[in-house]
């Protein structure tokens, strides 16, 4: 395998001191090669966000990172602000959940685009004009010139989340992180997001990692994707075997929970239970409480890694073979 | 069959400004736009749009929470009596709404088990000792144990909080339950919880839902039939089974494809550009500005739902020269 | 923006229509000035007479017509106590107000503002609790126990400075610091939740994702957003310029607008109460007008506010 674009090993990350911490991520080790596209799948809790928060510094100072995330080898926890600045938008960008509010209200999106590509870009005012018209072309925002001299809350939320990929791409970065990018949208226009992220993604080479709840936004869009369970990493897989030969009962029950549009109206499997709360996390397997096939090792031991192949990674005490769901067994049917 | 609920027409339009001065000229807004629908007793419509669709303005409708603009509302054949007067009270106690966000729904300062026995305590039924286990019966209805009936919203978990809503919403002894977003702020593990337990109340309780979301993977799941809305009109309504997994409508078929799912994939329909306001409806069908099959006839004349052989209704000028095929 | 400066301008002429008529009202119903400025037991055709001489034995709608008239012209009639145009008498105090409530303006912004924006830069911090303290304690504390404290302190204990009158520049000195003093506390707690509501928004963060410097993501991204609500509370300072000292100007014994209104409305000095009123409204709602425009020029989203109403 080539030298990772991104390598985070051991990452932990602790909101608050002492006794009232509370740990969001926890040992989180994770590779991403150039140009690849990485899916991070969790609910809320799991820590899919704040890991990368971490990486590039954008948590609030309360939060204490441990562990490591190197850039082309390069450290990025610790590392000075201004190299960090360097890195931000230029190499790796990133848009979240909520394009509208995630744009300053009081700045025309020309402004907004043209701040950005001076930064990175060292362009004159003219340059920049010219390469904001066209980045918005790219992001298929037609009437583009008028956009330029608009406020962000003259747009709708899909023409936002195009304006701030846009402004991702100002920075010719090597990886995208798309933290929840179509959640706050319509279905119509979630299509059309994703879409435009996959032909951006064919244009320019950039890898990506896209931050998701929704199984079926990642299915679509990824070729390897990481599950993540309050602050952990599960299970890990190229997305065809992870989706046909899920291991971990979590990733199995996320998938049965899945309803289908095919056949009748039916019952769905639920997991019971909730996500743990953050800071009265179980000790040992975290999902073991809610897991059909736990035993009394997965409450009390940390779960060892299974490997069923080369890329295929599974956290769990129990080896479970790929595509048989605990879920199917009468324990599991409440 | 009597069916339970009955919109006839409905319409819902509110004057708005077109522009930014207090004197500039007043446009409609077309909210809701001439829907019809019946709900059964026991059975389950599934409302389903995208924002600004007018679904949550035709569930207040539906339940007289806001006056129509023109068209009715007849519960069991009898006219909805006006919001506020004793007779409508009445009629609340049995049909009851859940919104999206139990958090903001519920009050933080009142413990969980007044709350649920509150509109008992509004509509002046039971006694206080006998509210206690009215509350009591409803909290296991809906999974909640016993013990939490002294706890306060914020020490709940959301899967907690919006069992909480069902159980208050369900005291009163409702015949239709309209939910609006019921699921939407829950995790995807503790959405399937819901849904199953919507699905057992009905079938324990015989209660009708009008199950508005704009999900719809789980209106698939919670849904006898389906009613499809654009701009403040339904463009197709019919059993959720045909519906769902045989679109129509250019806009349903849009809307499924739209779906993004673990598997297969199907036909896909990618809409171009953001829905119009709906203080700017277009002419004639108010689809065609996104509609990839739209002709001269689709931009003049408005289409009325009509019905297909398997019983479903749709609101579209080609829908009988059926397939159309997109042209790649 | 030319729309929306028309529509707040006729808002503001309403406003002071509106000022103009309760003070009319409030005036009349609460006395009668001729029994009040020449005593209850004045002879009954020197009553007669002063009530012609000031109009008030017309009926109330032709009194309340003529003032509206005359107001409109800038005439508000004469003071009842000593003949003077009522307007000059009002405008030849606003300069010593404005002696005391300029510089404390200048204070309260000076101090206020950057002390709470460090405080909201470095939350909870010792500096962010020190500076919140001194706030709390600074608009608790009735100006009137404030200034007392200070005349003790400067006046009578250390002897600096004087402690009333208007003789010196140095008598400004204390009724300045203790019109500052409130107002600077106020600001700073009004600056620092601003700030920080705004540092807690999405953009914020989604600009330092960008790769902008944390100072560049302060001051062109955080600050531009946190001035809007801050104009607010410097718009209500800056409409207090002119009223804003009564209870200071009366401590310190400085002859400014706050003690001409002390003295008049215990007169029963019509005219003039009805001329201060006027001019204390007028720059109110002037104020108010520009913090609207204000608004209107700092905040995109003000300007094509679409109204919408229920049908």
């Amino acid at each position: 395998m080539r030298t990772p674009l991104v390598a985070i090993e051991g990452l932990t990350v602790d909101f608050g001191h002492g006794p009232q911490s509370s740990r969001a991520v926890d040992g989180i080790t994770l590779e991403i090669a150039a140009g690849e596209a990485l899916g991070v799948v969790g609910e809320s809790g799991s820590g899919k966000s704040v890991t990368w928060l971490a990486a590039l510094g954008l948590l609030p100072a309360k939060a204490q990172i441990r562990g490591s995330v190197r850039l082309d080898g390069r450290e990025l926890i610790g590392a000075p602000q201004r190299h960090l600045e360097a890195v931000r938008g230029k190499r790796i960008a990133m848009i979240f959940q909520d394009p509208s509010s995630c744009l300053n209200p009081v700045h025309r999106i020309g402004w907004q685009l043209g701040e950005a590509l001076r930064l990175h870009r060292g362009l004159d005012r003219r340059a920049a004009d010219a390469e904001a018209l066209r980045l918005l072309d790219q992001v298929g925002i037609a009437d583009a010139r008028r956009r330029l001299g608009d406020y962000p809350h003259q747009l709708s939320g899909g023409l936002n989340q195009r304006v701030m990929i846009a402004m991702a791409l100002a920075g010719q970065p090597d990886l995208l992180i798309a933290d929840e990018p179509t959640t706050a949208l319509d279905a119509t226009i979630q299509a059309q997001i994703l879409d435009l992220l996959r032909s951006v993604r064919r244009d320019t080479g950039m890898a990506m990692v896209l931050i998701s709840h929704d199984l079926g936004v990642v299915a679509e869009n990824v070729d390897r994707v990481a599950v993540m369970y309050a602050g952990r990493l599960v299970e890990e897989a190229p997305g065809a075997a992870l989706f046909s030969r899920p291991c971990h009962p979590y990733t199995q029950g996320l998938l049965a929970a899945l309803p289908e549009l095919a056949g009748g109206r039916r019952r769905l499997v639920a997991i019971p239970g909730t996500v743990p709360e953050p800071g009265s996390v179980p000790t040992g397997c975290r999902f073991a409480p809610r897991c059909p096939v736990a035993d009394s090792g997965c409450a009390t031991e940390a779960p060892p890694i299974q490997a069923f192949d080369r890329q295929h990674r599974s956290i769990c005490h129990r080896r479970i073979d790929p595509g048989f769901s605990v879920w199917t067994l009468p324990k599991a049917a409440e | 069959m009597t069916p339970l609920l009955e919109a006839v027409d409905l319409h819902r339009h509110y004057a708005v400004r077109t522009g930014r001065n207090p004197f500039s000229a007043k446009a409609l807004l077309r909210a809701v736009d001439g829907v019809s629908f019946r709900i059964q007793p026991g059975r389950t419509l599934g409302l389903v749009g995208e924002s600004g669709c007018g679904k949550s303005t035709t569930g207040k409708l539906a339940l007289g929470l806001i006056p129509p603009s023109a068209g009715e509302i007849r519960c069991e054949s009898e006219p909805m009596p006006a919001a506020g007067t004793a007779a409508w009270r009445t009629l609340r106690r049995r049909l009851q709404m859940v919104y999206q966000d139990p958090l903001g729904a519920l009050d933080r300062r009142l413990p969980i088990g007044e709350q649920i026995a509150e509109p008992l305590v509004i509509h002046e039924q039971a006694k206080p000792a006998e509210r206690r286990e009215r509350a009591l019966s409803v909290m296991e209805a809906v999974g909640l144990q016993r013990h939490l009936l002294t706890r306060y919203p914020h020490e709940l978990s959301g899967g907690q909080r919006q069992r909480v809503v069902l159980a208050r919403a369900l005291i009163t002894e409702p015949r239709l339950l309209v939910c609006d977003e019921p699921i939407s702020a829950l995790d995807v593990s503790i959405q399937a919880q819901v849904v199953n337990l919507l699905l057992d109340l009905q079938e324990r309780l015989d209660i009708a839902y009008l199950f508005i979301s704009h999900d719809l993977r789980v209106v698939r799941q919670v849904s006898h039939e389906v009613a499809v809305m654009y701009l403040g009109r339904i463009v197709e309504r019919g059993e959720a089974e045909n519906v769902l997994a045989e679109p129509a409508h250019p806009y349903t078929r849009a809307l499924v494809s739209a779906i993004p799912t673990v598997g297969s994939k199907r036909e896909r329909i990618l809409l171009g550009g953001d829905p119009p306001s709906p203080a700017n409806v277009p002419p004639g069908c108010s689809f065609h500005t996104r509609c990839p099959f739209a002709t001269a006839q689709c931009r003049s004349e408005i289409p009325t739902l009509q019905p297909l052989a398997d019983g479903r209704d749709v609101a579209c000028h080609r829908v009988h020269e059926t397939p159309l095929r997109l042209v790649a | 923006m030319l729309l929306f400066a028309t529509s707040r301008l006729l808002r503001a002429a309403l406003t002071i229509l509106f000022v103009m008529t309760f003070a009319f009202v409030v005036l009349r119903a609460s006395g009668d000035p001729a029994l009040l400025i020449l005593s209850v037991d004045a002879p009954p055709d020197a009553i007669a007479a002063f009530r012609k001489a000031w109009g008030l034995d017309q009926p109330l709608w032709q009194q309340y017509l003529s003032y509206i008239g005359h107001a409109l012209t800038g005439d508000f009639g004469k003071s009842m106590r000593d003949g003077r145009p009522a307007i000059d008498l009002v405008m030849e105090r606003v300069p010593a107000t404005l002696a005391l409530t300029l510089p404390a303006l200048a204070l309260k912004i000076g101090i206020g503002i950057p002390a709470g924006i460090y405080a909201a830069l470095h939350r909870n911090t010792f500096a962010d609790r020190m500076t919140m303290a001194l706030s709390v304690a600074g608009f608790t504390m009735p100006s009137f126990v404030l200034a007392l404290l200070l005349v003790l302190i400067f006046s009578v204990t250390l002897g600096w400075l004087p402690a009333s009158g208007n003789e010196s520049p140095a008598n400004a000195i204390l009724p300045i610091i203790t019109l500052g003093t409130a107002g600077a506390a106020i600001m700073a707690r009004f600056t620092r939740s601003a700030m920080q509501e705004v540092l807690g928004q999405p953009f914020v963060r989604a600009a330092s994702a960008k790769g902008l410097a944390w100072r560049r993501v302060i001051s062109h991204h955080a600050l531009p957003n946190a001035a809007i609500p801050t104009v607010t509370i410097v718009g209500f300072m800056v409409g207090s310029l002119v009223a804003g000292a009564v209870v200071v100007e009366s401590v310190f014994a400085w002859p400014g607008i706050g003690r001409l209104l002390v003295s008049s409305v215990a007169n029963r000095d019509l005219a003039v109460v009805q001329a201060l009123l006027m001019v204390i409204a007028a720059w109110m709602v002037m104020a108010n007008l520009a913090v609207d425009l204000a608004y209107g020029w700092l905040d995109p989203r003000v300007r094509s506010a679409v109204g919408a109403t229920g049908h």
